[in-house]
């Protein structure tokens, strides 16, 4: 199995990696290359799976991929690619969007991280809290999102004209306003019921210990259960960066900004390379997210759990 | 001294442990026994607070417990409970420390502790100190979990249940290694199971619950000899009676004069081992060994009449 991996790895990085830039030079690429490049992305992941790396090597692994890319980019071999040809011209909006974007992602899963561990620390205590919480979560969760931000339009402006220094804040019915509260509203619900989760989860026997030899409520919480639920937590928000990176593609139809800019410019000019220039580095964000986020929640667990 | 007196804990009205009177001298074991539902567990959780009765009182030493905080209180006695209940995420030696840590020892002081009861409890301590939990055998993590109880040296420990998963072979080793311990810090130790055997084997006194009431408390030969109920009799097995009266006492205080032929049995077993020595070996009495010489004989109509019923 490992070999067949490595053999898989070796192929990969001859032929995947090397040929598109040459090969398909002053040329936009086809529906092929895409398909291709999926289906080897596919097996790599497939392969590194099955490989059970240690978490620093995937990162590693993670890195030197991203080198590579950024080293294909910087040498001006794939400069004559449709989709650069296409960021050449609006180099300086990119960046600005990438900005918004990460802004977006990042500041949305931080705010609900910072709001979500206290709320599903109350949940766990409180048993009649919990069922209403996750009860309301999981409405949130099912409304679809081009609806929540429509929906949070109204609210967010009658805000912005009747409290005094909102405004001036930059919150306003359309922009980066609504789109953060709806994104912060999407991931609260897996974070609580991460944290819930894995507060349950802790041994009991653990517990009643750190009870029975005295530590007090505080102790029990920083030295035991929260220590013994992080990396339950740290899923939940795993899983929460990387849907809030794919969902702030949509702020832009709110004027949220975001890479979703180039996506519905792209859709509305029918330029395919425009949607891409969007699309790629929503997709590779996500990606490196999802690899580094469940390194760092298998490193947490180490020990903690039996393997 | 553990003094509980007339205490009750109701859930919701109904009487989990009702109007229990009991008295547990300083330095011995006091073992709870009773089926499960008997309240035995919640009559030991009492002690420490970890529940809160419903009436009545404990004193610790002559101290009334309600006016300990519970944490306090807590750091003082020894907790141990079935499933030893270790920090998964903690290696060995931090989780002997934590009552240590929690009474803010100083570090050299800690250590020194950790690595004296590793050494106690046959645990090498460059070996295991830094191992997680997770890496140990049963009954490495169950040594572990007593040595954590008995960090901060108190002069109580209760324990739950503590060799409840444990197979026979390591189990009897654990009660041999608990009741060197106990003789050698003079700790109070208050011990619950379901096991009579093992409640024979090493208690003091034996106090047999059902349903919430004491129903006897007593020394393990009153207990065999004079049941106070017919639960208590069940409990100890009708039948094993004789076997169980015999187990209480060694041969070297049954030595009889006399010379007997073949293997001899050393004068620590207990009566009941030289009692299944002379059936299985078919012979009518046994040489004694004391310190390699033989001292005299134990012989088939002696224990029986050890065995018999106390008039």
């Amino acid at each position: 199995m490992v070999l067949a991996a490595l053999f898989v790895l070796i192929g990969r990085s001859a032929s995947g990696l090397t040929p598109p830039g040459d090969s398909f030079a002053r040329v936009s690429p086809g529906a092929g290359f895409w398909l291709l490049v999926f289906a080897f992305a596919l097996l790599v992941t497939d392969a590194l799976t099955r490989l059970r790396l240690p978490p620093w090597a995937r990162i590693g692994i993670l890195m030197a991929i991203a080198g590579a890319v950024a080293l294909l980019l910087w040498s001006g071999s794939w400069n004559d690619l449709s989709t650069l040809k296409e960021y050449g011209t609006r180099e300086r909006a990119f960046w600005a969007e990438a900005r918004n974007h990460l802004v977006l992602a990042f500041g949305s899963v931080a705010a609900a991280t910072i709001a979500g561990v206290p709320l599903g620390l109350v949940c766990y205590k409180i048993k009649p809290v919990r069922a209403a919480v996750l009860n309301v979560l999981n409405i949130v969760q099912t409304i679809p999102s081009i609806a929540l931000f429509g929906l949070l339009i109204a609210p967010l402006a009658w805000v912005a004209a009747n409290l005094p220094g909102a405004s001036a804040l930059g919150i306003s019915g359309i922009g980066a306003a609504p789109a953060m509260v709806a994104l912060f509203a999407y991931s609260l619900l897996p974070i609580v019921s991460n944290t819930v989760v894995g507060l349950l989860s802790v041994s009991p026997a653990a517990v009643d210990a750190a009870r029975g030899m005295g530590m007090t409520g505080r102790q029990r919480l920083l030295v035991v259960e929260l220590p013994l639920a992080f990396p339950v937590i740290l899923t939940g928000i795993r899983i929460v960066l990387v849907q809030n990176i794919g969902l702030a593609t949509i702020a832009a139809l709110i004027g949220g900004g975001g890479f979703g800019v180039f996506v519905f410019q792209g859709i509305g000019q029918t330029a395919m390379d425009l949607v891409l220039l969007g699309a790629v580095p929503t997709v590779v964000l996500a990606f490196a997210a999802a690899v580094v986020l469940d390194a760092l929640v298998e490193m947490t667990s180490r020990g903690g759990r039996r393997p | 001294m553990i003094e509980i007196d007339n205490i009750t804990k109701r859930y919701d009205g109904v009487a989990v442990v009702d109007g229990v009177t009991l008295r547990i001298e300083p330095c011995t074991i006091c073992v709870i026994v009773g089926t499960s539902g008997s309240g035995k567990t919640t009559l030991m959780r009492m002690i420490n607070k970890l529940v809160e009765p419903s009436s009545g009182r404990i004193r610790i030493d002559g101290q009334d417990i309600a006016g300990i905080p519970a944490f306090q209180l807590r750091r003082r006695i020894g907790y141990a409970i079935q499933g030893h209940g270790l920090f998964p995420h903690r290696t060995v030696g931090q989780n002997i420390a934590t009552v240590p840590k929690l009474l803010g020892w100083d570090k050299d002081q800690t250590a020194a502790r950790v690595d004296e009861l590793l050494s106690l409890f046959q645990l090498d301590p460059a070996q295991f100190r830094n191992r997680m939990p997770h890496e140990l055998s049963g009954g490495q993590q169950q040594r572990v979990g007593v040595a954590r109880a008995l960090a901060a040296k108190p002069n109580i420990l209760l324990m739950d249940e503590p060799y409840g998963a444990l197979d026979p072979v390591i189990r009897a080793k654990a009660q041999q290694d608990l009741l060197a311990i106990q003789r050698r810090f003079g700790t109070t130790i208050v011990l619950v199971t379901h096991d009579m055997e093992e409640a024979i084997h090493l208690g003091t006194t034996i106090a047999v619950m059902d349903k919430g009431r004491l129903l006897q408390c007593a020394t393990p030969a009153q207990i065999i000899a004079n049941p106070a109920t017919p639960f208590v009799a069940e409990l100890i097995g009708t039948s094993e009676r004789p076997f169980r009266m015999l187990s209480l006492s060694r041969v070297a205080d049954h030595v009889e004069p006399g010379e007997a032929a073949g293997e001899p049995i050393d004068a620590s077993a207990s009566l009941r081992d030289a009692y299944g020595e002379l059936l299985w070996s078919g012979r009518p009495a046994l040489p004694v060994r004391l310190d390699g010489r033989i001292v005299g004989q134990v012989t088939l109509e002696g224990l029986s009449r050890l065995a018999a019923r106390p008039q």
